[in-house]
């Protein structure tokens, strides 16, 4: 390494190229692991089908690989199904390891595995991979046809980002999660406000937030344009990997002096319930200041907002406020197996079940409009997911709203949404 | 390049927009998702697309989903190169990958149906507007040129075996 101070995004990379870079440099990086989906897979399969005539070529590390059947289900139609038995006829014949249908999230099983360490470059042929952030890890979306490059020869290329220092300082509020402050930033950032950037979270509001609080501000990374959303290795990140891993790593951090893009200032104590309204996921406003509108259908689920603390707090809610509202649809769609396991024997599953909710097998669910159930024209869904977009959930004449666990609980137990939230 | 006439779109185009993530599940077939292309944006566009037209967009460009058919639908179509104030970084390395030329610059002006003549080289680009102002375009780094002289990631690959 140089002796010049270093952002962890430069490290990561610097690792990962096996020579010191700088933001800027458009580099060369053997992947440590890669996950591609029943989304993505079959498309890398058809790119990889014109490197050479003959049979499909074999995948250069088939140890780092990983295929995860999350985006599609039995009722995604013939066609998916098809390309999904592609996916696994490869991953068979070529001992890849494979998440199978029902088993959850493809990002949540690596990160759940173990299969994400700090240090490590981990790409998947799916933009949520920035969640792998949370691990000290530098993770990122590549296309079908990189993830073609992956299995090919286990590289891939990148243009080293620079960095945008988010730091944190005080706690959050009572009643407020990370997804109001993953909202809080879409909303101060923008669309597009850390594009090329990677968001290198710090500070000393760092302590106050859990594995799964990071593992969602790294998702949501990707919602304003990041490369990356990294956070440090901490007792936390230690704690976390303690019960699922015994392989070596070798933390990054920061160096002194490094040099950054900017540096956003956040109190988390500042932070208040936030909504994002149809069709962007920076128009976001503080869900007390919202005009009231009624809700069809609240969704519980996605690699956003799909983990075991998520249904605790809308189940805290629901039960303070006596149930859901008569005429609004409840989706709880868990983002792995292990937590649904997890929701179902700790009584919480039959809990929502009594509440008249919809229990829905782990995946990607009505998150992207591929699986699950879809809402009908003219429905408003309230929902933990990570997008907004006009027809994302697979109808584009229903609106979507995107709040955090226990606001989108408040919208079921009220039918509304908006005016008359508790501050 | 062959002149080309502007196609202009706003800003934050994202993929789920250029074409739905419930058509990928039918089929990858860019001749068969290139009806779709748009369609929940514009539902005309799709229709009125000629072979040649580029795609002039506002600042990020083909933000949201990594799905690859958001680049592959607009070649399919006959779409040769996408010019953006901005892109989302996904979509402009899968337009790389994919030898769809994805052009940063300031698109501000440029008015629908304009004829666009675009010139790549070592240098930099430039796209000339209805045979007057020259806009530069973001120079491209130096492999994602040896990419594009290659045809693109796999047909690269094809030559070198690795990249690097």
């Amino acid at each position: 390494m140089t002796s010049r101070p270093a952002t962890m995004a430069e490290k990561l990379l610097s690792r990962a190229a096996g020579r010191p870079v700088r933001a800027g440099e458009v580099v060369v990086c053997e992947v440590d692991a890669a996950m591609g989906t029943d989304g993505s897979v079959p498309m890398a399969l058809d790119y990889l089908r014109q490197i050479s005539d003959g049979p499909l070529p074999a995948p250069a590390r088939r140890e780092k690989l990983f295929f995860a059947m999350d985006h599609y289900g039995g009722l995604s139609g013939e066609r998916a199904l098809a390309l999904q038995q592609t996916a696994r006829g490869y991953a068979r014949l070529h001992g890849i390891a494979l998440f199978e249908v029902g088993e959850g999230i493809g990002h949540q099983l690596m990160i759940e595995r173990g299969h994400v360490l700090p240090g490590r470059l981990v790409v998947a042929a799916d933009s949520h991979a920035v969640s792998y952030g949370a691990l000290n890890a530098f993770g990122t979306g590549i296309g079908s046809s990189d993830f073609a490059g992956v299995l090919a020869c286990g590289q891939v290329w990148l243009k080293v980002p620079a960095s945008l220092r988010v730091e944190l300082t005080g706690q959050l509020r009572a009643g407020v999660s990370a997804k109001d402050v993953a909202l809080t930033l879409a909303r101060r950032l923008g669309a597009d406000g850390a594009g090329y950037l990677a968001l290198e979270f710090g500070g000393p509001g760092l302590a106050h937030l859990d594995m799964d609080d990071r593992i969602l501000l790294a998702n949501m990374s990707v919602e304003m344009g990041a490369k990356a959303g990294l956070f440090p290795f901490d007792a936390c990140t230690r704690a976390f990997l303690a019960q699922r891993t015994a392989d070596d790593f070798q933390p990054v951090a920061a160096d002194e002096g490094a040099g950054y893009s900017g540096t956003l200032a956040l109190d988390l104590g500042d932070v208040v319930p936030q909504v994002a309204l149809p069709h962007r996921v920076d128009n976001v406003q503080d869900l007390a200041g919202t005009a009231e509108v009624p809700v069809d259908l609240v969704y519980l689920g996605t690699c956003t907002g799909g983990r075991a603390k998520d249904y605790r707090e809308a189940l805290d809610v629901l039960r303070a406020g006596g149930g859901v509202a008569p005429g609004v649809t409840l989706v709880v769609t868990p983002a792995s197996e292990s937590i649904r396991a997890e929701l179902e024997q700790q009584g919480l599953l039959e809990e929502f079940r009594a509440f008249g909710a919809t229990v829905q097998a782990p995946g990607c669910g009505a998150c992207c409009g591929t699986c699950g159930s879809a809402p009908a024209g003219g429905v408003r869904v309230v929902s933990t997911a990570n997008r907004n977009f006009k027809g994302r959930m697979g109808n584009a004449q229903a609106e979507i709203f995107l709040a955090s666990p226990r606001s989108c609980a408040q919208a079921a137990v009220r039918g509304t949404l908006g005016a008359g939230e508790a501050a | 390049m062959n002149p080309g006439r502007a196609r202009v779109l706003g800003d934050d185009v994202n993929t789920d927009y250029i074409i739905s993530s419930r058509r990928k599940k039918d089929s990858l077939d860019p001749q068969v998702l290139r009806h779709y292309l748009l369609e929940d944006l514009a539902p005309a566009f799709a229709a009125s697309v000629q072979p040649g037209d580029i795609l002039v967009a506002g600042r990020n460009f083909g933000c949201g989903s990594a799905m690859e058919v958001a680049v592959t639908v607009v070649r399919g179509a006959g779409i040769q190169a996408v010019v953006a104030r901005s892109f989302a970084r996904t979509y402009w390395r899968n337009a790389v990958n994919n030898g769809l030329l994805a052009l940063t610059a300031d698109t501000h002006g440029i008015a629908e149906g304009a004829r666009l003549d675009i010139e790549v080289d070592g240098q930099g680009a430039r796209i000339r507007v209805d045979g007057g102002r020259i806009i530069e375009a973001e120079p491209l780094p130096e492999f994602v040129l040896a990419m594009r002289e290659a045809g693109g990631l796999l047909p690269y690959l094809r030559a070198h075996g690795r990249l690097m």
